[in-house]
C-alpha cells in the first residue's frame, strides 16, 4: 500500500504550523499520531500533498491540572493519559474510555487531540468530551478562539474547525465520582458498535445532575440532554433509566452498515447506556 | 512534490542514513532498504501487529508510520533483541513452551512482549491477553503465548534478583 507522495513538514512552533497551512491551504493537513490519517493516505482516500507532523511541537504536550479543570496538549497520548496516576484521580473516566480504544500499539501513538478534531463519528473521545462539556482551543491566523465540544460536530468530517487552524488544547473540567464509559465493540481495536458516557451527581441518594452522550449512532457525537433530564431528581430507580433510554433512542439516528441493522444498533445502545448508568450510579453511591 | 528526503535513525543500535521518499512505510524501511526481515507484514493495515518494532520506546505498528515521522528516533527490531546465539529469555519462552506454531507473528509477538514486560514485569494473565490485544495470531489459540510469557517474566525476574 503506497500513498500518493507528499512534502513532508515537521516544525517546532504552533507559529511554524500556522505558516505551512496558511502557504498551502486545502493542499496541506496536520497529522498528530497518524493512525486515522495515514491509513486513509494509504487506501488513497486522503491525498495530502503537504504534511505537517506535529511531533516536535512542544507546545502542543503536556498534561496540565489546576483547580476543577485539566488542560490537555493536543499531542497527549492515549498512552499518556492511562499512565497518568494525577490525572486519574482528578477525571478518573479520561482513563477508562483510553482503555477502551484500540489497542496498546495504536494508544502509544493516537492523541487526545487528532481522536476529537478528526470528526470521525467512531471516535471514543468527542462524545466523552461532550458528555464531561469539554471545551476545545483552536488556533488560527486570526489568534485563539475556544468552542465547546458541544458545538464542535457538524457532520462526519466536518467540524466547527477551520482549515488553516488547528486545535491546540482540551480542556476538561473534573467531574465526581459517578462515572461510566461502556463500549460494545466487535472485537479489540474495533470503533463502537455502541458506546456511551455518564457522569452522575448524587446528593443523598437522589441524583441532582446528570450528562449522558453516545458514540457511533449519528454522524456526528450525540450528547443527549434530555436522557440527563430524565435521571435528574430521581433516584436512579428502574423507571428512571429507562425513560433516559427512551430520550437516548430520540436522539441518536444510527444507519445500518456492517455492525448491524438499525434496530440492532438501538437495542445494543439501549443496553450499553443502561449498563453505564448503573455503573456510574453504582460509583456514586460508594458502591463500586 | 515527494522529494526524497534525508534520513538519519539508529536500528539496533547502528546508525543507518540514507535517502527515502517521506511516504515510505517504516516497514518497508526496514525490511527492504535495511534488511531487518524480521518485522513481517501481515495485514498491512494496523491490525495484526506482526510488524510491531519499538520507536523511540513505544511499541508501534511499522505499517502505520511513515519513514519521515521515523527520522532521527531509535528503532529496535526482532534482529535487535535477540538472535540463534544469545536467544532473549522471551525467545527461550517461546520455544520451550511452543508459544507459536507457523512463527509468522512471532517477531512482532517478542518484541511487543518485550516492552509489555519493561513496563509490567510481573503480570497477570489478564493484564498480558490486554497488553497483546494489538498482535494476532491465527494458530496458538493465545494460550501458549500467554503462558511463554508468563514464563519468561518469571525468567526476567529471577535473572535479576540473582544479579542483585
Amino acid at each position: 500500500m503506497i500513498p500518493a507522495a507528499f512534502d513532508y513538514y515537521r516544525p517546532d512552533t504552533i507559529a511554524g504550523v500556522l505558516e505551512i497551512l496558511e502557504e498551502h491551504g486545502d493542499d496541506a493537513r496536520v497529522m498528530a499520531g497518524g493512525h486515522s490519517l495515514i491509513p486513509m493516505m494509504k487506501l488513497r482516500m486522503a491525498d495530502i500533498p503537504h504534511l505537517i507532523d506535529l511531533q516536535a511541537v512542544e507546545e502542543l504536550n503536556g498534561i496540565d491540572i489546576r483547580s476543577g479543570e485539566v488542560r490537555l496538549g493536543a499531542m497527549t497520548t492515549q498512552h499518556d493519559i492511562i499512565n497518568h496516576a494525577e490525572l486519574t484521580t482528578a477525571c478518573p473516566i479520561l482513563r477508562e474510555a483510553s482503555l477502551q480504544i484500540a489497542d496498546p500499539q495504536v494508544r502509544y501513538m493516537g492523541t487526545v487531540g487528532g481522536n476529537v478534531a478528526n470528526g470521525d463519528p467512531g471516535n471514543d473521545m468527542p462524545g466523552l468530551m461532550q458528555c464531561l462539556d469539554a471545551q476545545f482551543v483552536l488556533v488560527g491566523p486570526d489568534g485563539e478562539r475556544t468552542v465547546a465540544a458541544r458545538d464542535f460536530y457538524e457532520a462526519a468530517y466536518m467540524t466547527d474547525r477551520e482549515d488553516e487552524e488547528i486545535l491546540t488544547t482540551v480542556i476538561v473540567p473534573f467531574h465526581g465520582r459517578g462515572y461510566a464509559y461502556e463500549k460494545q465493540k466487535r472485537k479489540i481495536g474495533d470503533y463502537a458498535t455502541a458506546a456511551a458516557a455518564v457522569t452522575l451527581t448524587n446528593d443523598q441518594g437522589m441524583c441532582v445532575a446528570a450528562s449522558i452522550a453516545m458514540t457511533n449512532l449519528s454522524d456526528t457525537p450525540i450528547w443527549s440532554e434530555e436522557a440527563g433530564q430524565a435521571l435528574e431528581g430521581t433516584g436512579v430507580d428502574d423507571d428512571a433509566v429507562n425513560a433516559a433510554v427512551e430520550a437516548m433512542l430520540g436522539d441518536i439516528d444510527p444507519q445500518e452498515d456492517n455492525r448491524g441493522p438499525v434496530a440492532f444498533k438501538n437495542h445494543v445502545a439501549g443496553i450499553i447506556l443502561k449498563r453505564a448508568i448503573t455503573r456510574a450510579w453504582d460509583r456514586a453511591e460508594g458502591r463500586a | 512534490m515527494g522529494k526524497k528526503m534525508h534520513i538519519t535513525m539508529t536500528v539496533n543500535g547502528k546508525e543507518e542514513e540514507f535517502l527515502a521518499e517521506p511516504r515510505e512505510l517504516l516497514i518497508y524501511t526496514l525490511r527492504e532498504r535495511l534488511n531487518y526481515t524480521g518485522p513481517h507484514i501481515g495485514c498491512e493495515t494496523s491490525h495484526c501487529g506482526a510488524c510491531t518494532v519499538e520507536v523511540n520506546g513505544k511499541s508501534v505498528k511499522a505499517c502505520t508510520m511513515f519513514v519521515a515521522q521515523a527520522d532521527g528516533t531509535d528503532v529496535t527490531t526482532i534482529e535487535g533483541i535477540g538472535g540463534p546465539d544469545a536467544l532473549h529469555p522471551l525467545q527461550e519462552a517461546f520455544r520451550e513452551h511452543h508459544g507459536l506454531q507457523c512463527g509468522y507473528c512471532t517477531p512482532g509477538m517478542i518484541t511487543r512482549a518485550r516492552k509489555l514486560l519493561e513496563e509490567n514485569p510481573n503480570p497477570s494473565e489478564e493484564e498480558i491477553r490486554f497488553g497483546m490485544a494489538g498482535n494476532i495470531c491465527r494458530c496458538t489459540g493465545y494460550q501458549n503465548i500467554v503462558k511463554s510469557i508468563q514464563a519468561a517474566a518469571t525468567q526476567i525476574e529471577a535473572a535479576k534478583e540473582a544479579a542483585e
